[in-house]
Parts: structure tokens; C-alpha cells; sequence
């Protein structure tokens, strides 16, 4: 038949590649296909080594996790790329902000499709962060013994948010100012905290602080108001802190999906 | 196990009790990859094809009208119509927090994990459900696309109007329970504090007449304790006192319930 006249090409010309010298130099033996090299596949490899080299059928399939947190990391990784080039272009001065995201929009080679991609990207972890909650949820992956890595997950929710919003600031254009000057005016009315929260002014005759410059609020934007410390303030925790944080987390988060037994699944 | 240079294996049910255990190498990596691909490719082009938005220079002088958070906390920000900052802008978010790290260690219900259902676990899916898609998702859209200048609602054919005025005809309970039912002593400062603690109070008291009044009879609350059952009540009312408010707030113009003008707290 002609798909086995096809198959027997292909053999052939498989086979010429293989033996070449050229593909020898490269490759000194084959991948012979056994259960032992699919296990060193993964055992001997230090990226994929986080994974088992067994799992249970159900855990690869799309239906079950949506992907989404391999995805999530997928996009952390993305983000943690074109954001250190973007780091290279942007200065996290009140003069200089704005201007350098111009130069890189006109100026830089690739500049405009790094902030893009680093922008997009951002949107989409957000998204997807939340869906793989959902997931975990619905599936009641959370239950014994996976209750800590919820609690690891929800941390890291915050943290994907945190990592967005300090990221939301740094572009120094009127949005920036202004969704974060809306999300940090909450922290003014932090109980005790915030200088028009309930109970500031009793807190206020007793500490002498919980002012509009010291309190919960000015610990965020480092003033009284969204201003050039609050944009150095913001890039640094999230160029620096947050992401290293978060990357530590996920490190703990993929751990204890393995010592917790893998992927959850019926039984 | 796999046999050798076996490629594909027989679909096992995921509820099958045969060990249906696979090679991550090629199984999982192999979809990984693709998807990995594919993602890389779809956000690339999109960042291609897509600007990030840059707009005018921030500037601290010009309040952008309506200005709005990122849109990821536009469900928060949505709750400001309701609740003073303190309950919107840092409880409730605190305790949506705590609230899902706490999920795994109030869920005792066995079933469920693992798979998807919502029979075995009724109560649980239909929580989640309401507070995540209701609350949280279907919030952050009505904050995305139908709020406008004011934080008033605009439905999207409509044009943004910033002149658009809105009778602001809300009353505070004991002025609307005074009014409707004529009882004056609900003016008073310190009658409605008490009036009003009261009947949160009285709101938050049904957690103790549920437990007496259910706890022989439905066996997940015995299972459950009277520590663990109350966390969840109390979370439970918590979350619906949002759903309440925005009711009252439709229906009757309701702002506050109860008011401690002397700390600067209302609810
Ligand atoms: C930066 C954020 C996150 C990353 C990169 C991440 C990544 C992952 C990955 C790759 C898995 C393997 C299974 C899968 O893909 O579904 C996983 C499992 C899990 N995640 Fe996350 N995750 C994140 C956030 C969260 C959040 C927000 C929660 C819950 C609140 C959570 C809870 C869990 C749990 C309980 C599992 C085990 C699920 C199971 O065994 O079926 N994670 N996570």
C-alpha cells in the first residue's frame, strides 16, 4: 500500500540522516525507546528532573488542569526575560521614566515588541493565575494531603497581583499615576493605620504618628503622594523583591505538588 | 508499564483501579512543548500586531475622571459604592485572603478530590462559585465596562458624559426607618450606634441559631465542630453582607446601617 511505501521511505532517509557523519559528530549514539531511557529522560536532566518521571495518565491531560498553572510559570518566565531587557532602557527617575519608555517605544530595536510582550504577558499571568485557582478548586485538589500548597497558591496569587500593580506604575503616564494613586488612597483608611482610617485620631494622640506622612499609606508611595519616590520605591520591589520572592515560592509550590503525591486525582 | 518501543498506550479510565501510571518523557513533555510553543507564537504576535497603551505624561495636577484601578481590583474598587474604604479597600480584601488559605482546613468533606463534581460537594461549588464569578469576575466587569466619569453606570453604546448628575439620594437606615416608620429616636447619634450594632449583631447571631438549630441533624456540622463551623459562617455572612448591601442600596438607597461618628467608622 502506499502509506507503507511512504513509511519505508521515510525509514530510509531517517536512516541516512542518523548514520551521516555530520549527524554522528553531533550525536555519538541513538534514543533507543525502553522504559530505562524514557525514565533517564527525565531523572537526568536538571530542568525536567522537576518533574516524576512517572504520573498518573489523567494528570497530562489538558481537561483536567487547563494547563493553566504551567502556563502561569510559563508566563513568569516570559515576564522575568523581557523584563530584565526592559530593565536595561528604563531609568526609575521622575525626569527620566516617561522619556525612556518613548525611546524605547521609537528608538530601541525591539524595544516596542519587549514592553509589548512584557505588558500582554502580565495581563495574561493575572488571568491565568486566577483560572488555575479555579481549577485547583473545582477538582478539590486542596484536600489532604495538598492544604499547605493551597495556602502557598493563595500567597502567590497576592504576589502575582503585587507584581502587577507595582509594575502598572512604572510607565510614569497619566493611567500609571492614577490607578495607583486610586489603589493606594485604600491604604489611608487602614483601621488604626491610616490617617483617615477609623480610630487614627486616637491613634494619632497616642503614637504622634498616622499622619498623611506616616502611615500605611506613605509606606507604599513613600510620600504623600504618587510621586518620584513612589516610582523608585515601586521599581524596586518589582524588579527586586517580589519576583524573587515569588520565584521562591513557586520553587516550594512545584516541590510540594511532588511530595504531596503528584498531581491530585481520584484516589 | 510501557512497553519498549511502544508509542501509544490503551486509554485507561482515570477511575480505573490498574495502575495507570505513564512516562512523563515523552507523555507530559511532549505536551508541554507544544503548548509552550503555541503560547510563545500567540503572544508574540499579539505583541506584534498590539500596542501597550502609553498615554500623556503623568502629571499630579489633572485627576483623570473616572479614575480607575488596574482591572484586576476593579472588583474591589466596584465595592466602594457599598462600603466605606476601611470595609472595602483593606477588611474585606484582608479577609478574602485569609479566607481562601483557611478553604483546605474547613472543607473536611472527603469526597470530591481529585475530579470534578458538584453533586458530591454541593456546598462548597456553589460558594466558591457565587463569591469567584459573581463577586470577583462579574464585579470586575460591570467596573471595566460600565463605569464611567462619576463612577456612575454607563452602559457601553452609551457616551461617557462627565456632567452626567445623578440624584444622590441615599439615606443612611435610621434615617429611612425614622422617616418611614416615624420613629424619631433613631435621629439620635447614640441610639442609632446601639440601634444599628444591634442588628449586625443580630445579622452575625444566626451563625449560633443555624448551629442550634441544625447541628443534630445535618451530620457535616457535627463532623465539622463548632469552631470550624463558625469560621465558616462567619465568613459566610461576611461575604454575603456585600450581596446584601448593594440590594439595599438598589432597592431603598440605603448608605450606612450603623455609624460610630466618634472613630470614623462606618458600616
Ligand atoms: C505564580 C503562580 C502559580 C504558579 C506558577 C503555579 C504553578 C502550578 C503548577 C505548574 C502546578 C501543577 C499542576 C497544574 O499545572 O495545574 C500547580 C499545582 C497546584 N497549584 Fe499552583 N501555581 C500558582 C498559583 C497557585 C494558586 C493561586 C493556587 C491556589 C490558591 C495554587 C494551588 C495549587 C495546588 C493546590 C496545586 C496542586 C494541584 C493538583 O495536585 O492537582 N497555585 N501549580
Amino acid at each position: 500500500m502506499n502509506l507503507i511505501k511512504i513509511k519505508a521511505q521515510y525509514e530510509e532517509v531517517r536512516k541516512q540522516i542518523v548514520d551521516s557523519y555530520v549527524w554522528k559528530s553531533i550525536f555519538r549514539h541513538g534514543y533507543k525507546d525502553i522504559p530505562r531511557n524514557r525514565v533517564l529522560m527525565t531523572a537526568s536532566n536538571v530542568f525536567l528532573h522537576l518533574h516524576p518521571s512517572k504520573m498518573r495518565r489523567h494528570g497530562i491531560k489538558v481537561s483536567y488542569t487547563w494547563c493553566a498553572g504551567g502556563l502561569t510559570f510559563l508566563f513568569f518566565l516570559i515576564l522575568t526575560v523581557t523584563g530584565v531587557i526592559l530593565m536595561f532602557y528604563y531609568r526609575p527617575v521622575g525626569e527620566y521614566a516617561y522619556v525612556d519608555m518613548k525611546y524605547l517605544q521609537f528608538d530601541v530595536p525591539f524595544g516596542m515588541i519587549m514592553r509589548n510582550m512584557h505588558r500582554w504577558s502580565a495581563h495574561i499571568m493575572v488571568i491565568l493565575v486566577m483560572l488555575h485557582m479555579f481549577r485547583v478548586f473545582l477538582t478539590g485538589s486542596y484536600k489532604p494531603p495538598r492544604e499547605f500548597n493551597w495556602v502557598i497558591g493563595v500567597i502567590l496569587l497576592v504576589l502575582t497581583f503585587l507584581l502587577s500593580f507595582t509594575g502598572y506604575l512604572l510607565p510614569w503616564d497619566q493611567l500609571a499615576i492614577w490607578a495607583v494613586t486610586v489603589g493606594t488612597n485604600m491604604a489611608r483608611a487602614t483601621p488604626l493605620m491610616g490617617n483617615e482610617g477609623p480610630l487614627a485620631e486616637q491613634m494619632r494622640q497616642l503614637t504622634g504618628l498616622i499622619t498623611p506622612r506616616y502611615d500605611a499609606r506613605s509606606l507604599l508611595t513613600a510620600g504623600t503622594i504618587v510621586g518620584a519616590p513612589t516610582l523608585l520605591r515601586f521599581y524596586v520591589l518589582h524588579c527586586i523583591f517580589i519576583p524573587i520572592a515569588t520565584a521562591v515560592l513557586i520553587i516550594v509550590h512545584f516541590w510540594r505538588v511532588r511530595k504531596d503525591g503528584g498531581i491530585s486525582g481520584p484516589l | 508499564m510501557a512497553e519498549p518501543h511502544k508509542k501509544a498506550e490503551k486509554i485507561v479510565p482515570a477511575s480505573s483501579l490498574t495502575p495507570d501510571k505513564i512516562h512523563t518523557w515523552p507523555f507530559l513533555v511532549r505536551n508541554e512543548f507544544i503548548m509552550g510553543v503555541v503560547t510563545l507564537i500567540a503572544v508574540t504576535v499579539w505583541s506584534i500586531l498590539i500596542d501597550a497603551p502609553l498615554e500623556s505624561p503623568a502629571n499630579p495636577a489633572r485627576t483623570p475622571n473616572p479614575s480607575k484601578a488596574p482591572w484586576y481590583f476593579l472588583g474591589l474598587q466596584e465595592m466602594l459604592v457599598y462600603f466605606d474604604p476601611w470595609m472595602a479597600g483593606v477588611v474585606l480584601p484582608s479577609l478574602i485572603i485569609v479566607g481562601l488559605m483557611m478553604i483546605p482546613y474547613v472543607d473536611l468533606n472527603p469526597k470530591g478530590s481529585g475530579y470534578y463534581t458538584f453533586r458530591e460537594r454541593k456546598f462548597a461549588v456553589s460558594v466558591f462559585c457565587f463569591g469567584f464569578l459573581i463577586l470577583w469576575i462579574f464585579l470586575i466587569f460591570v467596573g471595566v465596562f460600565l463605569r464611567g466619569p462619576g463612577w456612575n453606570f454607563f452602559a457601553p453604546w452609551q457616551e461617557w458624559d462627565p456632567h452626567k448628575v445623578v440624584a444622590l439620594t441615599n439615606v443612611d437606615l435610621n434615617m429611612f426607618l425614622a422617616q418611614h416608620l416615624g420613629i424619631d429616636m433613631l435621629r439620635d447619634t447614640v441610639v442609632q450606634a446601639v440601634f444599628g450594632t444591634a442588628l449586625i449583631g443580630a445579622y452575625y447571631s444566626l451563625i449560633g441559631v443555624f448551629w442550634k438549630w441544625k447541628s443534630k441533624t445535618i451530620e457535616a456540622l457535627q463532623e465539622l465542630g463548632v469552631i470550624r463551623y463558625g469560621i465558616v459562617a462567619f465568613l459566610f455572612l461576611t461575604m454575603m453582607a456585600l450581596p446584601i448591601k448593594m440590594v439595599l442600596r438598589w432597592t431603598l438607597n440605603i448608605k450606612y446601617i450603623v455609624k460610630f461618628p466618634w472613630i470614623g467608622l462606618n458600616i
